[in-house]
């Protein structure tokens, strides 16, 4: 039997501001357990939470970016539960009416383009971390993290497999970032999607009954999580059980789902309108004066590059999946460097290089001067691009030293004198005469050896296409 | 709309209350009655009536984004039953 896979994703995205959502207590990561843990953070009686500004922003933000509604008066919720990281017995969570409502999120799937909606975006608080296992039967409680500003995300059920809810994840991670929303470190929990996983028969319109996998913070879980999940849930149906509705977790040791709350009425949050806090009231000018700090999102820049630089569909994505690699691609190219060439370099040899090193491009140690001089002696052949990866390695290792002074000192400079090059194909013909016969017998083959040849006479410093135009002229 | 032993047995619990069978009784009456008048309420007709989220006709104010608070550790850990490493410890959570 053929099934329908169906995906929404719920994403807790950690909001980049200084203090927390209710309280002026600090949000850095790291700190010592409960240092950053005020009166509100520890839910003491008689506290107010004071909704965090900067974080009422992002969401804006955000909505405005996802081309959303944004609710003019959106209202705080109480969501109860027990659990000691919740020392006040509720989560403060935006219910009924949350602050963005009916975006859209545009992914690219192979070579289609998807829209998967979003239906929600409220703001609410993180809970406080839990250490098991401190000593015998006992666990440990930092409530650091409590309070920390999150804006939740939900889709539509829209994602229809695996590598569409990674696409999903992926441009949403990238948007976040981009508007500055974000920090996107998912190491540290700032970015965390819980995943709703169904099927149903194939064409039917019926939904199947859908579990909800937690917590996946990387995206490589999520895929293994949803592969995992629908052959479950499909090898179950086909066997004749029935699916549950529970939330389950993620094993990335055995890349397997399981169960996690049993008891149904863990899920009977009952939410009521926290007294504590009043409606939200959000006018024109806010809203206006956040939309007048926007600049371009990603699609927009991306088409740009394409249409006015002339880069590929594919390379224009690369460079705009992050902000910091725009910007600086931008003014690489704004010093004179070829757009084409610059791409293909920030994505290859770049990309790798930094990598390797594990550095962030703002900490490139290759000033944007001096790559857009290498760029500048590639395009027009001063250097092949196999020297300029010579160059590159030296520039990466003494910042200090200029393009010029590299091929200099490395005598890569390319041969492009055109008697220069006549010469050293004479001679290669001169003492190649059989292979210069198989080439007129026919063989393509022998030309490719021939040019070899050339370069290896010259060190590698002919170029390329030159030696290929003055052979092919002196054999043909 | 009724309440039977069952929801509220299940209310208590999600309250973590603990209620005694004689509790239940008295309970069940007065929220019934609670219920009742909620019922008289839902048939009010608010068709035309913006929903009211809060008592006072006023909206939130915003705090600015910035810290003010300082690690009170000094104050606030000892008054826990238990600490290590400056964790407040509670019976173990994990399922």
């Amino acid at each position: 039997m053929d099934w329908d896979i169906v995906i929404g994703i719920e994403t807790h995205v950690q909001l980049k501001t200084q203090s927390k959502q209710f309280s002026a207590a600090s949000i850095a990561y790291g700190a010592e357990p409960n240092s950053q843990a005020c009166l509100v953070s520890l839910a003491y009686p008689g506290v107010l939470p004071v909704l965090n500004k900067e974080a009422v922003k992002c969401a804006i933000r955000f909505g405005l970016a996802t081309d959303a509604a944004i609710a003019i008066r959106s209202v705080f919720a109480r969501k109860n539960y027990f659990y000691p990281d919740l020392p006040k017995g509720y989560q403060i969570s935006q219910y009924e009416l949350p602050i963005v409502n009916h975006g859209k999120l545009t992914i690219k799937v192979g070579d289609e383009d998807k829209v998967v909606r979003i239906l929600r975006a409220h703001l609410e608080e993180d809970a406080g971390k839990s250490v098991h296992g401190v000593s015998q039967g006992k666990s440990g409680i930092d409530l650091n993290r409590a309070g920390t500003p999150l804006l939740e995300i939900v889709t539509e059920p829209d994602m229809s497999s695996a590598d569409e809810a990674v696409a999903y994840a992926k441009k949403l991670h990238e948007l976040v970032q981009w508007i500055g929303i974000c920090d996107g470190n998912m190491q540290e929990g700032s970015f965390r999607c819980d995943v709703n996983v169904s099927v149903k028969k194939k064409g039917t319109d019926k939904l199947g009954t859908r579990r909800e996998i937690k917590n996946l913070n990387s995206f490589k879980f999520i895929k293994q999580a949803i592969d995992y999940e629908v052959n479950w849930q499909i090898e179950t149906l086909e066997d004749g059980g029935t699916i549950e509705q529970s939330t389950i977790l993620f094993n990335p040791d055995t890349g397997e789902t399981r169960a996690m709350r049993t008891k149904e009425e863990a899920n009977d949050y009952r939410y009521f309108p926290d007294p504590d806090l009043l409606p939200l009231d959000v006018n024109d000018d806010m809203i206006n004066e956040i939309k007048s700090t926007m600049t371009e999102l990603p699609a927009e820049v991306s088409q740009n590059l394409q249409k006015n630089l002339g880069l590929s569909e594919y390379d224009a994505n690369e460079i705009t999946a992050d902000r910091a690699v725009t910007d600086f691609f931008m003014q690489v190219v704004e010093k004179g460097a070829s757009a084409k060439i610059t791409a293909n370099w920030i994505l290859g040899n770049l990309y790798s290089r930094l990598n390797e090193s594990n550095v962030e491009i703002q900490n490139c140690p290759i000033s944007i001067d001096a790559l857009a001089n290498l760029i500048k002696r590639i395009d027009d052949s001063t250097i092949s691009n196999n020297a300029a990866k010579k160059v590159f390695d030296r520039m990466w290792q003494d910042n200090q030293l200029t393009v010029d002074a590299i091929i200099d000192d490395l005598g890569l400079k390319q041969i492009s004198d055109s008697g220069e090059i006549e010469s050293l194909v004479q001679q290669v013909v001169d003492s190649n005469a059989s292979m210069v016969e198989e080439f007129k017998s026919g063989k393509d083959k022998a030309f490719n050896a021939l040019v070899g040849q050339v370069m290896k006479l010259s060190k590698g410093k002919a170029n390329p296409s030159q030696v290929s135009d003055i052979l092919r002229k002196k054999i043909s | 709309m009724s309440l039977n032993q069952a929801d509220l047995k299940k209310i208590a619990h999600l309250a973590r209350i603990n209620v005694s069978e004689e509790e239940t009784k008295v309970l069940e009456e007065k929220l019934q009655g609670i219920m009742s008048l909620i019922d008289q309420m839902q048939n009010v007709d608010t068709d035309n009536v913006e929903p009211m989220s809060h008592a006072i006709e006023v909206s939130q104010p915003l705090r600015e984004d910035i810290i003010k608070e300082t690690d009170i550790r000094k104050d606030s850990l000892p008054l826990a039953s238990e600490v290590q490493d400056s964790l407040f410890v509670v019976p173990q959570v994990i399922e």
